[in-house]
């Protein structure tokens, strides 16, 4: 029930914002910014509740991780805009919001029976955590894909309603750095809570399931490119098209492990 | 006071080519401002300059005398005859010079349509006449409107958000490209007029280090002093290019200064900085192929003029409402002028009939013995007669019409009442 709510909070958010970016009204602007702080408020009251109903930290079905992330997304990104605007960028995160809360609405939510391998404090820690990490991160793939847009504005000279509504190339470039600073660090300390649990639960750090794999392709990308950016200045479109890369990375680890390679993360669904 | 005591003198980008605008140059509004204050009948004004315009804004009961005066004053430096004079300036009054000041204000009338400078300059020499007490009731009320009407003009119209000449257009790209062009490298080559211009709006947008090459050094090192810049040669082009953020190129040469392959290994040591290259030369000066390369974005003369031309179609439309903006704006001002001139009538009007009625009254209460509740009484009863009776000729006096009946009305309730 409080989950439909939520989900119709942030439909009409979402709806509000491409208005917005038709209009380029303020109102409009302002009035979705509300209703998307009401849907995360929603949302976070949502995942309080869940918690008391299933007894332990609602992140081990599916629909429960994925409205996680959506929530992670709500919140980096209102914690974004206490500290700095980007022209636009509601639009696009309140998509990614959207298509998230639309694939755990249809998926199950009854609510299952811990297995004993998943009884631990590190639980709520470590799937938090990497939960969070992917918010940062498909943040950083929105910039991306803004990046991009601009950035083919600007080459092609064939200048689009993109072009006028974007904010500058740098603005953006930034953006996915200030994404890469946060997200990459929780996405560490994510793999490596993730690995001591491991170590209690199974007696080694790690086991190379393909969740575990995945994660550090996932790792190896982000880490590459932080590299690249602090090393040799990799900036612009190859970091651009690097976090978007990479936020495929965290989706196909999310899903892609889930439903095509199964390993011991598997009931997580 | 009459709309028609008004007026706006000036000189402009229209009226007067940069030869004669140059000689009326005021570096330091003191001066005019004190000699302004000399001239006969002049009782409010206010002076504005910038490159592309020098204005006075006055009021005057004698229009033609001080006409004559300013208009010496402002070309007093310039060795031109009165004719010469009358010919490059414009003289605007009542309804019309409200309309120029707000048109000004909006930036309607700029070289560069919806250039935000303007309002900023007319903000500053409205500051620097109101110090100094040159502005009084009309001016403060009339230079704060133009404010408002210029603020309305912004907020509801476009007119500031797309740029009309390539120089603003080369801005603006540079804006969705860098952000701020705070501290930006900006690097000319070739030190002619279009670098000059070129140069000019990108230090106003902030870029702080301007560096000149050119063939001939002699002419880099006149164009750097201007902008406290550097000079280098032409063979130095590019060891500069590693440390530039924005090159605008326009020299004559031939062929082509700069190729695809030349750049490469710079990108690398600039650690992929994004290069914004400016071709404004014909024949070009740079390879198009640039254009490929990640991270930069060349744009010539006609990619520039293609930028020019959307905005215009786009602003087209935008024009036409910031000018019903002003004109509605202007329309206010006068109707607030009309019942300014309103004002004195009214008082004249009321404290004559307030006289006669406390005159009357004290003739009548002498004779009587009354009680204080009776007094009261026909105190009140004079007092609602007076209002009864005054109540219909001030509704037809403050009834919205033209100015010329207006003028009419009031004459005829001053002759009625025997103000005058």
């Amino acid at each position: 029930m409080l989950f439909t709510a939520t989900y119709i909070i942030y439909s009409v958010a979402t709806i509000l914002y491409l208005v917005y970016f038709s209009s380029q009204n303020k109102l409009v602007r302002i009035t979705a910014r509300r209703i998307l702080t009401t849907g995360g408020v929603c949302h976070l009251t949502l995942f309080i509740f869940r918690y008391f109903e299933a007894g332990h930290t609602p992140l081990t079905t599916h629909h429960d991780t994925v409205s996680f992330f959506a929530l992670s997304v709500t919140w980096a990104f209102l914690s974004f805009r206490w500290r700095y605007q980007i022209k636009n960028f509601g639009t696009f995160v309140s998509v990614v919001i959207f298509a998230l809360m639309t694939v755990a609405f249809f998926s199950a939510r009854e609510i299952l029976q811990l297995p004993p391998a998943l009884q631990s404090t590190w639980l709520p820690v470590h799937a938090s955590i990497a939960i969070l990490a992917n918010g940062f991160l498909a943040l950083g793939f929105c910039g991306g894909i803004m990046y991009l847009i601009q950035d083919r504005e600007l080459k092609k000279k064939r200048f689009t309603l993109f072009y006028h509504r974007l904010p500058s190339l740098e603005a953006l470039d930034q953006l996915n750095q200030h994404c890469l600073t946060i997200g990459f660090p929780l996405l560490t300390l994510g793999i490596i809570t993730g690995s001591l649990w491991a170590r209690q639960a199974w007696g080694s750090y790690w086991h190379w399931d393909p969740k575990e794999t995945w994660g550090l392709i996932t790792w190896f990308i982000y880490a590459g490119l932080l590299h690249q950016r602090l090393a040799i200045g990799w900036r612009g479109k190859r970091s651009a098209i690097m976090s978007v890369i990479g936020f495929f990375a965290v989706l196909f680890t999310l899903w892609g492990v889930n439903f095509l390679l199964p390993g011991v993360h598997t009931y997580v669904r | 006071m009459s709309v028609d005591q008004i007026l706006v003198l000036g000189v402009n980008h229209k009226t007067a080519p940069v030869e004669v605008r140059e000689k009326l140059a005021f570096p330091d509004i003191e001066v005019p401002l004190a000699k302004l204050g000399e001239v006969p009948d002049c009782t409010e004004f206010c002076f504005l300059s910038t490159c592309n315009r020098v204005e006075v804004i006055f009021t005057s009961a004698a229009p033609e005398k001080t006409v004559r005066h300013i208009r010496s004053f402002l070309f007093a430096d310039s060795n031109l005859s009165d004719e010469e004079a009358t010919s490059y300036t414009y003289l605007h009054s009542g309804a019309n010079a409200i309309n120029h000041l707000y048109k000004v204000a909006a930036s309607l009338d700029s070289m560069v349509v919806g250039e935000p400078q303007i309002l900023g300059q007319l903000k500053t020499a409205y500051r620097e006449a109101s110090e100094r007490k040159c502005t009084g009731t009309i001016l403060n009320r009339l230079i704060n409107k133009a404010f408002t009407s210029a603020k309305r003009v912004r907020t509801e119209t476009n007119i500031g958000s797309s740029a009309v000449s390539i120089s603003f257009a080369a801005i603006e790209l540079a804006k969705k490209i860098f952000g701020s062009l705070k501290n930006k490298k900006v690097l000319l080559v070739g030190a002619g007029e279009m670098a000059e211009l070129a140069a000019e709006h990108l230090m106003s947008q902030g870029c702080t280090e301007i560096t000149v090459a050119n063939r001939t050094l002699q002419n880099a090192v006149k164009l750097a002093k201007q902008f406290n810049g550097k000079a280098v040669g032409l063979t130095e082009l590019l060891s500069q290019l590693e440390t530039a953020d924005i090159m605008v190129s326009s020299t004559g040469a031939q062929n082509l200064i700069l190729k695809h392959d030349d750049v490469i290994p710079i990108m690398r040591t600039r650690r992929n900085r994004p290069l914004f290259l400016i071709d404004i030369a014909v024949p070009r000066d740079l390879d198009p192929e640039l254009n490929e390369i990640d991270n930069i974005y060349l744009y010539d003369v006609d990619d520039l003029s293609q930028v020019v031309e959307l905005n215009k179609k786009d602003r087209r439309g935008e024009a036409d409402k910031a000018h019903a903006i002003v004109s509605e704006e202007a329309v206010k001002f006068s109707h607030w002028l009309e019942n300014m001139a309103l004002t004195p009538t009214i008082t004249e009007l009321l404290s004559k009939t307030e006289a006669l009625r406390k005159a009357e009254l004290e003739r009548t209460l002498t004779g009587l013995d009354l009680s204080t509740k009776d007094i009261k009484a026909i105190q009140k009863l004079t007092s609602s007669l007076v209002s009864k009776i005054l109540h219909n000729p001030l509704v037809f006096l403050k009834e919205d019409c033209d100015a010329e009946v207006k003028k009419e009305k009031i004459d005829c309730i001053r002759k009625m009442f025997c103000l005058d």
